[in-house]
């Protein structure tokens, strides 16, 4: 009988389906109405029993009689719910006539919690889904260690160096960059002899305009934009001769406060210098020292 | 058992290793039961290797020099650039089937100066600090590209309006984790659609020796590697991104270079010192990418008429086989 089952599962034995928490018992049994486990709500101690539950978006009534407590295989009865919601609990209400309030009610409001949440299903589902990609961790390890491989193979900075050479070269930047050396070949390659006497004439005059231009400059300075810092740096670097770009950048850090802006540009530019020398000298040591012994 | 030969060493530091050390012929290091003694021996059969490795390094660099002119040619070392499985859809320079091609596909109005480039970079839902400054300072680098926030809209309706609205780009950076982890390049007027995995992001601040910030200036374009017909339509695709005529004046170059499947952004500023000379600082941010997908028309995961599908089982098995 419903009572003895209820004192042995509800209070002292062992019941499977009992989860306790500090505050409250929870039933897990899939028939239960309520979700928690009381006397009323517990479907094996009660033995007129009904639950709604929702299977593919359809909703049905389920309900147990004493008449059928021999057979479990039709133990619990099924009955479809229209997609109506009125109509609905009005069929709740016709199959549970003469059944208890309680068990009435709950089925009542457990039916409206599941429309509502299919409701949210059916909206949700409209708009964008996430789709989550699982990570395979061998292949993302593969992929970050051939990334890194191939960045090392890469060697960008030549790379970029030898590309943007190359277009000097091309002459794609026409006459922004103009390095006398560059022209002196390209005299050459055209014509021969004459062309010494040419180019040396051609680097006296270009040594003229700089000066002026270096006369100009300090004038200009004075406006403090960060163009004509650039431009200016532009033109002082195609002067091939470095005595007079180190005077121009003396007068000009004196002159210029902002000469934060141009140290920058030249760091990397300046420190890979003495680097490359000190690399030549100490390779020639060691075979000095294996010839001596 | 092991040691056949030399002084037995009693603990860490031990007396040197003789000159010629005879091991008897059946003997191998990884048969001595004892650890610390097992190392010992390793690390002496190891300085041997070297010792011999070296001797004969020298006596080839002897023989050579003894040849003098008439030493054969040094051998190249073997690289997987070099031993690359030749892949048939390699593109000629002088291709004329490619070239009519790249003349009446979808990037034709760009590359005829009939279509400034308009870019519209976006994230996906929610997107974290670090995505949006990525965002901010892709903008930087791009001329002429607006960053919009992207408010829980779906990329379908997001892109007739873009049309509309005269862009022609259109990026989109997916985010897991608060970190940027994919690309999604579009070209609009119905272009086709890249979807790439990003990999290791560096923001502005995280470089190292960066200079000032990128300037209004249009950057010069530089694309490396890009061979094959796939990797061809890749690159005009990025080159899409940026307008026509740089600027020189700003000396900024954008470089896209293609290794083994991976393309690494960088942004730098360049100065010649001298005409054999040329020093780069890099500004801006950098990313890799790789391509997962290329697809023919807009954006459209589900019906979309895929050109090419990076497969892992099929695609990842050879060394030596590149795509782009």
């Amino acid at each position: 009988s419903p009572q003895v089952v209820w004192s042995m599962l509800g209070n002292r034995q062992f019941c499977s389906y009992k989860m306790t928490t500090k505050t409250q018992n929870f039933c897990r049994n899939e028939y239960n109405l309520t979700g928690l486990c009381n006397r009323s709500s517990c479907p094996l101690a009660n033995s007129q029993y009904a639950t709604v539950r929702e299977e593919k978006g359809r909703c049905y009534l389920y309900m147990k009689t004493i008449e059928r407590a021999a057979f479990p295989r039709r133990l619990w009865e099924r009955v479809l719910l229209s997609k109506n919601y009125e109509k609905a609990l009005e069929e709740i209400d016709e199959n549970l006539i003469y059944w208890p309030r309680f068990i009435r009610h709950k089925c009542k409001q457990r039916f409206t919690k599941i429309t509502q949440y299919l409701i949210r299903i059916r909206k949700l589902t409209l708009k964008r889904q996430r789709k989550l990609v699982p990570l395979r961790r061998k292949i993302e390890r593969r992929e970050n260690r051939r990334e890194e491989k191939a960045l090392i193979a890469a060697q960008l900075d030549n790379a970029i160096e030898k590309e943007l050479l190359e277009r000097l070269k091309q002459d794609t930047y026409g006459d922004i960059y103009n390095f006398p050396i560059h022209a002196f070949d390209k005299a050459l390659q055209q014509q021969d002899a004459e062309s010494e006497s040419e180019s040396d004439a051609e680097r006296e005059e270009e040594e003229d305009d700089d000066d002026e231009d270096v006369d100009k400059r300090e004038f200009v300075e004075a406006e403090d934009s960060e163009l004509s810092d650039f431009e200016d740096m532009d033109k002082l670097e195609t002067s091939s001769e470095e005595e007079q770009e180190e005077e121009e950048e003396v007068e000009k850090k004196a002159s210029h406060s902002r000469s934060k802006g141009k140290a920058p540009l030249k760091g990397p530019a300046r420190r890979k210098r003495p680097y490359i020398e000190i690399e030549y000298e100490e390779e020639t040591e060691p075979n000095t020292k294996t010839k001596a012994a | 058992a092991g040691d056949g030969s030399g002084p037995v060493p009693g603990g860490g530091t031990s007396p040197p290793a003789p000159e010629r050390v005879l091991f008897p012929p059946t003997f191998s290091v990884s048969e001595i039961k004892n650890k610390q003694r097992r190392h010992f021996m390793f690390l002496r059969w190891k300085q041997q290797q070297r010792k011999e490795k070296l001797a004969l390094k020298k006596k080839r660099r002897k023989e050579r020099e003894a040849l003098g002119d008439k030493a054969p040619p040094k051998a190249i070392p073997k690289t997987i650039e070099n031993q690359r499985v030749y892949d048939e859809t390699t593109v000629d320079p002088n291709d004329e089937e490619v070239a009519f091609d790249e003349a009446t596909d979808e990037f034709a109005p760009y590359f005829n100066r009939q279509t400034v480039p308009k870019i519209l970079i976006t994230t996906s839902d929610r997107p974290r600090g670090r995505t949006v400054r990525f965002c901010e300072q892709l903008a930087t680098v791009i001329p002429n590209s607006h960053v919009y926030y992207r408010r829980g809209l779906a990329l379908k309706r997001i892109i007739p309006q873009c049309i509309a609205r005269d862009f022609t780009d259109l990026i989109v950076i997916n985010e897991d984790r608060k970190i940027p982890n994919g690309l999604v390049l579009s070209h609009l007027p119905d272009g086709p659609t890249a979807h790439f995995r990003m990999s290791s992001v560096r923001l502005r601040k995280e470089i190292k020796r960066k200079g000032k910030e990128p300037t209004e200036h249009v950057p010069e374009v530089i694309l490396n590697n890009f061979s094959t017909r796939l990797g061809h339509s890749i690159g005009r695709m990025f080159a899409a991104l940026f307008p026509h005529d740089p600027q020189f004046i700003g000396r900024q170059v954008a470089t896209f270079h293609n290794q083994r499947d991976y393309i690494f952004f960088r942004f730098h500023r360049y100065i010649f010192k001298s005409e054999k000379k040329v020093g780069i600082q890099e500004l801006g941010p950098r990313f890799t990418l790789k391509l997962r997908s290329l697809q023919k028309g807009t954006f459209d995961s589900k019906f979309g008429e895929y050109e090419w599908i990076h497969k892992h089982r099929e695609m990842d098995t050879s060394r030596r086989k590149f795509h782009l």
